[in-house]
């Protein structure tokens, strides 16, 4: 018996709970690799990571309260980022102290919330998520996040640019730096309550950060930089649900290696072109200045 | 109406610090419109605090400012994003913000008066090159063109300067001709005393404002002795008081300023 190539990569798509799998992780990964792009160029990877905890206490309040665990999770995101946001301006004791000493209350107030007899048992699916078990309500979820988020991102362009390159002359412009770094954490922390439901805090991480990684610095324009984040964060979501579907392995683990895996190969590779590129530059005398 | 003569940028007993102690403190001065200020003194002298308060950055622990509407910004080079993938031309639109409209893209006249901008900066045939790839002088036109196209009557210019090509020194240099000739204020920081000669006025602070007036009065040995205390050598034999300073800098651009 001989299989297809193409009967091999479309068998997925014959089960419903992988088509499902495939549609949330394309509908996630492509706000979440856009989303990337400023995330790790305003350094917000730590902030990521801490939101993902942060959102603890409102998913628990949400189980205890039995009402939309979604709800939860976006609430507790939204108060942890606004939180952190006050916690990081902090000049005092500078962004990463602050950060760390807002999420420890907030996992701790979670963990105290966790502990009460009636707490939920479904807490762990969220924390590690599953791709294969999402709901309708989780895809429709997914898809009002690529279409709004991507709307905000496509709205707060030019402020994001702006701040990013150069937050004192944004200012001097107009731009609200502080406003714009808030609306920034606002979209981050509905990117993680939103994919948390589907792949789980840990995943969230992979998804936000390892397609701007993988990009690096080949893109022309920050737009340019988003749209490949997307793709790739796609892409690894394809080939980490047909790996899970062939040998078996945990679908969420599997996307996050293959997240990783992207990350590591867009790490390594521009080494070298870069390398051959400023070869070239140094070759030809070309249009760069003396001063 | 205000009246003509009203200044530009005015300062009342101002001081600024950081959470603890003011590391400025009793600036008081005037610029009227048309005129352009030097603000000269050492390497942290305060001269990025003034105009972080004036930006309205940072709030001021006494005394009061003025700055007549919104002033443009053009920051040291060093302090902006070099990995930022975005061109000259990007770089020249983001003044654009200033008219409003942030949340939609920029519109055809505001992409022309960018582009003017920088054929004023002498950057025209550089306009899709990444700013990363500009040489220092070209960085700090772009962002010079940048302040052109947000069109403010009060620009402040952080040591634009410093570290400069002399042709973009001479091509920002009659871009501040420009700019007073047509009723704009500047205040230009600098810790190089004989630039601080070819302005209208020179605020000399270290910590503290030491002197406020035209040049021929204010850059004299007692107050630039004042002003940078053991980082100046006075060279006596010379007419007016002619000096050299010695500054700190990591880079090395700007090392010594020679008089």
């Amino acid at each position: 018996m001989t299989v297809e190539p193409l009967d091999f990569l479309v068998d997925p798509l014959r089960s419903g709970i992988d088509r499902r799998a495939l549609l949330e992780l394309a509908l996630v990964g492509a706000f979440c690799g856009a989303l990337g792009f400023w995330v790790v160029t305003e350094r917000l990877a730590y902030a990521a990571e801490s939101l993902s905890h942060g959102l603890l206490p409102g998913l628990v309040i949400a189980a205890l309260a039995g009402a939309s665990l979604l709800l939860g999770a976006v609430g507790g995101a939204l108060v942890a980022a606004a939180l952190l946001a006050l916690a990081a301006r902090d000049e005092r004791i500078g962004p990463d102290t602050g950060t760390a000493v807002a999420v420890t209350g907030l996992v701790g107030l979670g963990a105290l919330l966790a502990l009460e007899p009636e707490a939920p048992q479904r807490l762990d699916e969220l924390l590690f998520g599953d791709p294969l078990g999402v709901s309708d309500g989780d895809l429709l979820a997914a898809a009002a996040l690529l279409v709004a988020g991507g709307g905000a991102l496509a709205a707060l362009h030019r402020p994001l640019c702006a701040v990013a390159f150069d937050p004192t002359g944004a200012a001097a412009a107009g731009v609200r730096p502080t406003l714009v770094r808030i609306a920034l954490l606002v979209l981050l922390a509905a990117a993680i309550a939103v994919a948390a439901r589907g792949l789980g805090a840990l995943l969230v991480l992979a998804v936000l950060v390892a397609p701007p990684v993988a990009v690096g610095r080949g893109a022309r324009t920050p737009a340019g930089a988003m749209f490949a984040g997307g793709a790739v964060a796609v892409l690894a979501g394809v080939v980490g649900i047909e790996v899970s579907f062939h040998a078996g392995t945990a679908a969420g683990a599997s996307v996050a290696l293959a997240l990783c895996l992207a990350a590591a190969l867009g790490a390594a590779l521009p080494i070298r072109i870069r390398a051959a590129a400023d070869g070239a530059r140094r070759a030809s005398p070309g249009r760069r200045g003396t001063a | 109406m205000r009246p003509a003569n009203e200044a530009a940028v005015r300062a009342d007993g101002l001081a600024a610090g950081y959470g603890g102690e003011a590391v400025l403190h009793d600036v008081s001065f005037a610029v009227e419109p048309g005129r352009s200020a030097c603000v000269l003194g050492p390497n942290g002298g305060g001269k990025t605090t003034l105009f972080r308060v004036l930006l309205g950055e940072l709030r001021p622990a006494a005394g009061r400012f003025r700055v007549a509407g919104r002033p443009a910004y053009v920051a040291q080079t060093e302090r902006t994003r070099l990995d930022f993938p975005i061109t000259a031309l990007d770089v020249a639109l983001m003044g654009a913000l200033a008219g409003g409209r942030w949340w939609l893209p920029p519109r055809r006249d505001e992409r022309a008066g960018a582009r003017e901008a920088l054929e004023r900066v002498g950057l025209g045939d550089e306009a899709g090159v990444r700013f990363g790839e500009l040489s220092g002088g070209q960085r700090q036109r772009a962002l010079l063109a940048r302040a052109l196209v947000q069109d403010a009557r009060v620009l402040l210019l952080d040591e634009p300067l410093s570290g400069v090509d002399p042709a973009s020194a001479a091509l920002i240099g009659d871009v501040f001709e420009e700019l007073r000739a047509g009723g704009g204020t500047l205040l230009v920081s600098s810790h190089d005393v004989e630039s601080a000669r070819g302005f209208d006025l020179v605020l000399c602070l270290n910590r503290r404002q030491l002197a406020f007036g035209p040049p021929a009065e204010v850059l004299d040995r007692a107050t630039l002795q004042a002003t940078y205390g053991r980082e100046m050598i006075v060279l006596e034999d010379a007419g007016p008081a002619r000096a050299v300073t010695v500054q700190h800098h990591e880079h090395a651009h700007g090392e010594h300023d020679e008089a």
